[in-house]
């Protein structure tokens, strides 16, 4: 076992690559889903009540909004709140203290359940009697959409090349492992060993390229995210951004990692001992 | 018991290895399988191990039927024959005593079983002061009765070997052909393959002869080419 450092070290070395790559993009995927959520909370439709409705008559509505696909919540708020909202907001020196409730429109603020389809629930929103206007930072929730989806596609391609690269560097290794053992194996079927029998050593010596890979790639992935992290933390341009503490999913990166490193390193391991083993 | 019926092998190349032999061997029975190059001697081999299965025919070894054995049933198959070939097949960065341990580990053997059957074997195919050696520290034909121990270590009903003296000179050869005869006075069917004419005269066992893939006589007797 490890007898061949270069390709044991090569081995290793395409499992760290593999699963940091995927490991980087899966987070920025996780990140991007996470601040798509955020916003979703802060990035509502505001829906504008018709001046020509009385305050009783815009109230109505809500009954109407909240039934409209895609809308997870929808809260009234009244031309008085939308004031207050208004000036808790913006005065800083008391300059609107003043402010008229009557300029504000009655509105109601929705939120959805499924930023993706902010299109067609604006449409359906506008399509209430009543709705006078409707506004919506689309722009910035396609962005998000948009990053994120990029991402997941990224990712899966790029875990799916270097999964089947990783799973052929490893193979190739315990090729050489395996051709060194070469006269030891077909003894041992001679003898009657089955199978199973022979093939757990390099199942085992998989495994174990498997898991270093992953232990070392979780190592770096920590590391690299924490770095990230700290480096948009003191970005001035990307406070908007927020990311996920790693304290928060170290458990579930470290399960698919291990999970992934150990696939690979079997997967590897049958996939070289198979040829030998038909004698 | 082993029994070949009608079988017929064809390799994928065309060549017409066995052409319908058929032929049988009792439990306890040692037999010598001679003819000359080509006649399709190692394919009987190959067949008894497993190896390949015939085109036609019926092979039966040992309560396996060869002709339809399922894969997961070849390694049992093989439990039953102990195989001894020209070159040894010893492992060389082993000790005799590891080779042979090797061969019962393979078998699932429990380590008392292996620390107990492992002297006990050296002792019949007498090596057992050799037990910490490695095969290179040995001669020809101890080297030969390494393999002969390693095909009896657990122990199986038949031992097959073929051309077992091919690389030794005519002492140790004759050596190896005692020694296998009083392995088969144990009880075990032995089946040698050899193109030795006087060391298969010397012994006066049955003798089936093959040539161009079909069995030309079978009987005791002497072997004359």
């Amino acid at each position: 076992m490890f007898s061949h450092g270069f390709m044991s070290f090569a081995a290793i070395g395409i499992t760290v690559a593999c699963l940091l790559i995927m490991g980087t993009f899966s987070l920025v995927a996780v990140n991007a889903n996470q601040n798509l959520k955020d916003l979703q909370k802060e990035n509502a439709i505001l829906a504008f009540v018709s001046d020509d409705l009385t305050d009783e008559q815009a109230q109505a509505l809500h009954s109407q909004l909240s039934v409209v696909d895609n809308v997870s919540d929808c809260t009234f708020v009244s031309r008085q709140q939308a004031r207050d909202e208004y000036v808790q907001k913006y005065d800083e020196d008391d300059l609107y203290s003043d402010l008229e409730a009557g300029i504000f429109r009655n509105r109601y603020v929705l939120h959805l359940t499924d930023p993706d389809q902010m299109k067609g629930t604006i449409e359906a929103v506008r399509g209430v009697s009543g709705i006078e206007k409707v506004r919506a930072d689309e722009d910035i929730s396609n962005g998000f959409v948009t990053l994120r989806n990029i991402a997941s596609v990224i990712s899966i391609a790029l875990i799916t090349i270097l999964f089947v690269v990783s799973v052929f560097i490893i193979s190739n290794t315990i090729k050489l492992t395996t051709f060194d053992r070469r006269d030891e194996i077909a003894i041992m079927k001679m003898v009657g060993a089955t199978n199973g029998f022979i093939r757990w050593p390099f199942v085992f010596e998989g495994l174990l390229f498997g898991f270093c890979g992953a232990a070392v790639a979780f190592g770096l992935q920590w590391l690299l995210y924490e770095a990230v992290a700290r480096g948009i933390a003191n970005s001035d341009t990307l406070q908007l951004v927020s990311v996920v503490p790693f304290g928060n999913i170290w458990a579930p990166v470290a399960g698919v990692f291990a999970a992934a490193g150990i696939v690979i390193g079997v997967g590897g391991s049958l996939t070289a001992i198979r040829k030998f083993l038909q004698v | 018991m082993i029994r070949f019926t009608d079988v017929i092998k064809t390799y994928d190349n065309g060549t017409e290895a066995l052409k319908g032999i058929s032929f049988s061997i009792e439990d306890g029975e040692f037999v010598f399988l001679v003819g000359p190059s080509g006649s399709g001697k190692s394919t009987i081999i190959k067949l008894l191990t497993g190896e390949i299965i015939p085109n036609d025919g019926r092979i039966m070894a040992n309560g396996f039927s060869l002709s339809n054995i399922g894969e997961w049933q070849i390694p049992y198959m093989r439990r039953t024959i102990g195989t001894i070939f020209q070159d040894f097949r010893l492992i060389g960065k082993k000790t005799v005593y590891d080779n042979l341990s090797l061969a019962m580990r393979a078998v699932d053997a429990a380590p008392r079983e292996v620390k107990n059957r492992i002297p006990y074997v050296l002792e019949l195919v007498g090596l057992e002061n050799k037990m910490n050696r490695y095969p290179d520290e040995l001669s020809g034909g101890e080297q030969q009765r390494v393999a002969i121990a390693r095909a009896l270590v657990n122990n199986p009903a038949t031992i097959v070997a073929d051309e077992p003296t091919g690389n030794l000179d005519p002492g140790r050869s004759l050596e190896i052909m005692t020694l296998l005869e009083r392995i088969n006075a144990l009880g075990t069917t032995v089946l040698v393959v050899t193109h030795e004419k006087e060391l298969v005269n010397r012994l006066g066992k049955r003798i089936i002869m093959i040539d161009e893939g079909k069995v030309v006589s079978d009987g005791l007797g002497s072997y004359e080419v």
